[in-house]
């Protein structure tokens, strides 16, 4: 039986902790349709999500048997067909349920699926050829710009759907990239200091503190890189300072709440605050144990918005208490390791990439989804890998996983 | 590239590790301070989000008449209540709600006022139809923070009949709610109250004390159930109250009188003082009133002509006329300046000169000597005339003020009007700004000049007379403790002989006899006629009083009853008879006789049914037959008793 679950999925700790996942989550998808006054989206959710579990487990046997070879071919037209995809979304894209103003499904009529949970694998396994196929490490800024151009044309057009949480995926997953391809941490960290700034800039006399000391650490870090590159990070911090102002007028108005909501979600309670209060009120009534499996009343009576998708960790919080969720987050803590484990075993550059870059991807899932429950991130629409309610993301996140154990376990 | 080197993946993945380690460990520190650090705030919190204190109403006290039959009591109702929530999501709410019911943009705007001053629930329509209420719990989801509720709804058995002396009972308002009588804690925004009468002067009682609900919401508003975490406050119902009126009574009065004329009827026990009936036409139905009345029906109540809301029994104010010739007897009697059986020494001719001033009687034929109980059987002015010279205005004002009738009586109503009488003579200085002659004392002892009481203080005085000079406060509720009363201080004989003289009044030949003769009983009272500014100027007809008593013949009175009509005319043709067939009403059924619509001796005539009892009851056949003219009673056989001929100007200003 055990060898039998070997051999079928060539790794039982990381398939069988996914697969438990999957399962719960799909418990939690029944218990969020279960509600005071139904509809019939939420209370068959649960049935569709096993059955694209189902499919999943069909892609998953049949991908973790197929020649690496074929993985690495595939990462080119892939990433082509995935960035026509994403420009394609942008003219016939629809939106869906609560989520409609955001073009981010492409409806074929017996199915709609979303192309950026495609363009995160292609992209992933495109970086991954091309760090892989490099001799040398990733020392200096110049080195950055063509794994970074690749990540940066599926994001702008992520971005332009706009899905602010998905082009925060893909800016995860190129870091995680870039790091375990040995780009020195400094290096990442400065390229990291004009996004800070921008956010910092809303403060003249706290961003003039800042800059000095991304000088003062430029100039201690001057000998690894060229003169130019650290004029053009000063410049970008400088450039991102005045841009901070133009860009924050230029975001929509429920944008902005939801950036000022963040810092306070009491300045608008019944508005844009209303989802991370009844989230937090939810999650906190939950206690240590929680109010029960199914019996949740702020789930029950309809205060959690986006139960079943995006705020299901926060009916874990109410239903099952600190005991759920911090059971949760050990199980993907769990995952995540393995999938550091993996990559660390991996003698072949092309897979240790693609775990760290689904590694990347997930982790910024992950903490970007919980961490909205409670008010740690500001509220972006991302779902929770293999528990929230979603087909294809379930199906992709599946394809994967498939894809990681496959190339870790290349013989 | 490194990635080939086993130590450099090493020092990698510990790196990522400790990330990841750090990610998750913010995570699970975040979700321990929420979940199990501050867990109670927010376990309260998710409470107050679907957890909503409801007022349960609970019913008011029934209201009972002297035998215990209901006048008021409550019946299964259903309010619509809306509870508070974003405006727009309101204003959408009750847009939507106008398609079943009759919600005006005003009603709207008021509601939605209501609600961001109190921040609490508002009543929408505090007695829906039953349709309605079926129609909103179907498409329960389309009406967020609307909550059908049943309440207990007043319902007012006589209707009409007893509007005013019952009141009504309606929504307490913003501007009640911050006054003094409401300021006990029991009041809340959204309670119905009592407005008028006896349901507002005995508020305290009647109402109960209002429980308190939990329930469970959903995020829009919808009702989930009742929670069952908090015991629920029943809450008290009001106290029964038992009141001295008798409903049939009421109920015949309302019945018998004229449909076109205003006025009131006042009914009193004079072995107590107790109400018996007490009546203003024109009226209203007060269960109009309840749950909130419609606008076109307020505002066409407020525009009526005839001004349905008035109580015109304690509220109005009219001269007296000659049912006040009775109170200057009284008070020369217990001065001791006429005796009984004394005559005046001017005989009545038609008139009687004072001063350089000629004062006429009503009856320009003249009424010859008379003693007192003559006099007020003829309605003499010209006797009174005198018998007022010899009172003197000083006594006049200061005995007529003891009996009363510059005050209330004290009834247990919310508002009462107060008689205007004279104290003193300071008060024509205050009033008209001129020193009163002497000569004012011959006006105000026929019951003119400044003068004007309520049917109330005129019901109040003729229990006196009908008793043994005292008079209580009339009380409308059962076992109260009212102001005491006033007493005329006079000898049972004097009383005697003034209720000779109101006996003759009534007696074959008197003025009002053919209207109050009944088969069983023996009414006695005092006719008046009572002139008023319109009637002087002749546009309009004076007012027609009737104040009396009755009771089996030879007993004493067991009710005593003041009539006025509005420009009756006459108070023998018309207010006469309302006094009667009342009177005759209640006894009967106090006696157990059968009710007859044809009542009075003159309602016979008229119909034309033999009257065998009347021939037995006044054994001598009448001197005097009936004038077969007796079919329009008010032109020919009643002949106005007391109208003063006194010259209209500074003197007679209220008359």
């Amino acid at each position: 039986m055990i060898r039998l679950l070997d051999r079928w999925s060539l790794d039982p700790k990381l398939v069988v902790a996914i697969g438990g996942l999957t399962l719960f989550g799909i418990a939690m998808i029944y218990s969020a349709g279960a509600v005071y006054v139904p509809n019939a989206v939420t209370e068959g959710a649960w049935l569709r999500q096993t059955i694209w579990f189902a499919l999943a487990l069909a892609a998953f046997t049949i991908l973790v048997r197929v020649p690496l070879r074929w993985i690495e071919w595939v990462a080119v037209p892939s990433y082509v067909i995935s960035v026509v995809l994403l420009g394609v979304t942008l003219i016939i894209g629809t939106g869906s349920g609560t989520a409609a103003g955001v073009k981010s499904f492409i409806d074929l009529g017996f199915i709609s699926f979303q192309p950026s949970e495609i363009a995160k694998l292609s992209t992933i396994l495109i970086v991954a050829r091309l760090l892989s196929q490099r001799e040398a490490s990733l020392t200096s800024l110049r080195d950055l710009v063509a794994p970074s151009a690749l990540v940066a044309l599926p994001l702008g057009l992520v971005i332009l759907q706009p899905d602010l949480g998905t082009a925060m995926a893909f800016v995860g997953i190129l870091l995680a990239m870039l790091y375990w391809a040995g780009s020195p941490v400094a290096l990442l960290l400065l390229v990291a200091t004009p996004v800070v700034g921008l956010f910092l800039s809303y403060d003249t006399s706290i961003w003039s503190v800042y800059i000095l000391a991304v000088i003062g650490f430029l100039y201690f870090y001057r000998f690894r890189l060229y003169l130019f590159e650290s004029v053009a990070l000063v410049l970008a911090n400088f450039a991102a300072a005045t841009m901070s102002r133009p860009l924050w007028n230029s975001l929509a108005p429920y944008q902005q709440n939801r950036i000022l909501v963040f810092l306070d979600p009491e300045v608008d309670p019944r508005g844009a605050g209303y989802q991370v209060i009844q989230s937090k009120v939810a999650v906190g009534s939950g206690g240590l144990t929680g109010q029960g499996f199914m019996l949740g009343p702020q789930k029950r009576y309809d205060f959690l918005p986006e139960q079943h998708t995006d705020f299901i960790f926060s009916v874990i919080g109410e239903e099952l208490g600190f005991v759920g969720t911090a059971l949760a987050i050990a199980a993907f803590a769990y995952i995540l390791w393995r999938l550091l484990r993996l990559a660390e075993r991996s003698a072949d550059p092309f897979a240790g990439l693609v775990l760290l870059g689904i590694f990347g991807s997930w982790l910024v899932h992950v903490f970007v989804n919980v961490g909205m429950t409670v008010g740690l991130v500001p509220i972006t629409g991302i779902p929770l890998p293999f528990v929230s309610y979603g087909g294809t993301f379930l199906f992709m996140s599946w394809v994967a996983v498939a894809i990681a154990v496959r190339v870790a376990h290349e013989p | 590239m490194s990635l080939h080197l086993p130590h450099e993946r090493q020092r990698r993945a510990l790196g990522a590790q400790i990330v990841l380690v750090l990610v998750m460990a913010s995570l699970a520190v975040a979700f321990f301070r929420i979940q199990v650090l501050r867990s109670n705030t927010w376990e309260l919190r998710a409470n107050a989000n679907r957890i909503r204190q409801l007022p349960i109403p609970t019913p008011r006290g029934v209201i009972y008449d002297r035998q215990g039959r209901i006048l008021a009591d409550n019946v299964p109702g259903y309010a619509i209540t809306l509870l508070p929530g974003p405006v727009d999501s309101m204003r959408a709410t009750l847009a939507r709600l106008s398609q079943y019911m009759d919600l005006p943009a005003d009603r709207v705007s008021r509601i939605l006022q209501t609600m961001s001053r109190f921040g609490r629930e508002v009543i929408v329509d505090g007695d829906a139809d039953f349709e309605v209420v079926a129609a909103l719990e179907e498409r329960r989801g389309e009406f967020p923070g609307v909550y059908v509720e049943m309440r207990p709804r007043r319902r007012y058995l006589l209707g009409n009949a007893a509007a005013h002396v019952l009141g009504y009972v309606g929504e307490i308002t913003a501007e009640e709610l911050v006054s003094g009588a409401f300021e006990d804690e029991r009041y809340e925004q959204g309670m119905i109250v009592g407005k008028g009468g006896i349901e507002e002067q005995y508020e305290a009682r009647l109402q109960g004390r209002q429980g308190l609900k939990y329930v469970e919401f959903d995020a829009r508003g919808r009702i989930v159930g009742d929670f069952t975490g908090i015991q629920t406050n029943e809450g008290e119902p009001g106290q029964d109250l038992y009141l001295n009126i008798d409903l049939e009574l009421q109920e015949w009065i309302h019945h018998i009188f004229p449909d076109s004329m205003a006025g009131a009827v006042v009914a009193l026990d004079p072995s107590d003082g107790g109400v018996l009936a007490i009546y203003s036409a024109p009226t209203y139905d007060p269960n109009a009133f309840v749950g909130g009345i419609s606008q076109d029906l307020w505002d066409g109540l407020r525009a009526d002509p005839g001004n349905p809301l008035f109580d015109r029994a304690v509220l109005g104010r009219y001269p007296p006329g000659s049912t006040w010739k009775l109170a200057a007897a009284a008070i020369a009697l217990d001065l001791g300046v006429v005796t009984p059986d004394e005559e005046m020494e001017v005989a009545c001719t038609g008139g009687f000169f004072f001063g350089d001033r000629y004062f006429r009687c009503w009856d320009a034929s003249g009424h010859g000597m008379q003693n007192l109980a003559q006099a007020i059987g003829n309605s003499c002015d010209v006797y009174f005339y005198q018998l007022g010279l010899r009172v003197g205005l000083n006594d006049m004002l200061r005995r007529a003020t003891d009996i009363g009738f510059s005050q209330r009586c004290g009834v247990d109503l919310p508002q009462e009007s107060q008689g205007i009488f004279p104290s003193e003579r300071e008060w024509w200085n205050r009033t008209y700004g001129y020193s009163p002659r002497e000569g004012e004392v011959l006006n105000l002892a026929i019951g003119q000049g400044p003068n004007s009481q309520t049917p109330l203080k005129m019901a109040q005085f003729y229990v006196a007379l009908a008793g043994d000079g005292s008079a209580p406060a009339p009380a409308i509720a059962q076992g109260v403790e009212l102001a005491e009363g006033w007493s005329l201080n006079l000898a049972p004989e004097h009383l005697e002989a003034v209720r000779e003289g109101l006996r003759r009044v009534t007696a074959p030949g008197g003025t009002a006899h053919v209207g109050t003769a009944l088969e069983h009983w023996e009414v006695i009272g005092k006719t008046g006629t009572a002139e008023h500014e319109l009637s002087q100027a002749g546009l309009r007809e004076p007012h027609a009083w009737f104040a009396g008593m009755a009771g089996p013949p030879g007993g004493p009175p067991e009710i005593v009853i003041a009539v006025i009509v509005e420009y009756g005319d006459s108070g023998s043709g018309v207010a006469a008879p309302i006094m009667a067939k009342t009177a005759d009403f209640y006894l009967r059924r106090k006696y157990g006789i059968p009710v007859d619509s044809v009542q009075t001796y003159g309602e016979h005539l008229r119909q034309g049914r033999p009257t065998p009892w009347y021939t037995r009851r006044y054994p001598p056949p009448p001197r005097r037959i009936p004038p077969p003219q007796l079919q329009d009673p008010s032109s020919s056989e009643a002949v106005p008793t007391a109208l003063s001929t006194t010259p209209s100007g500074p003197t007679g200003p209220t008359q």
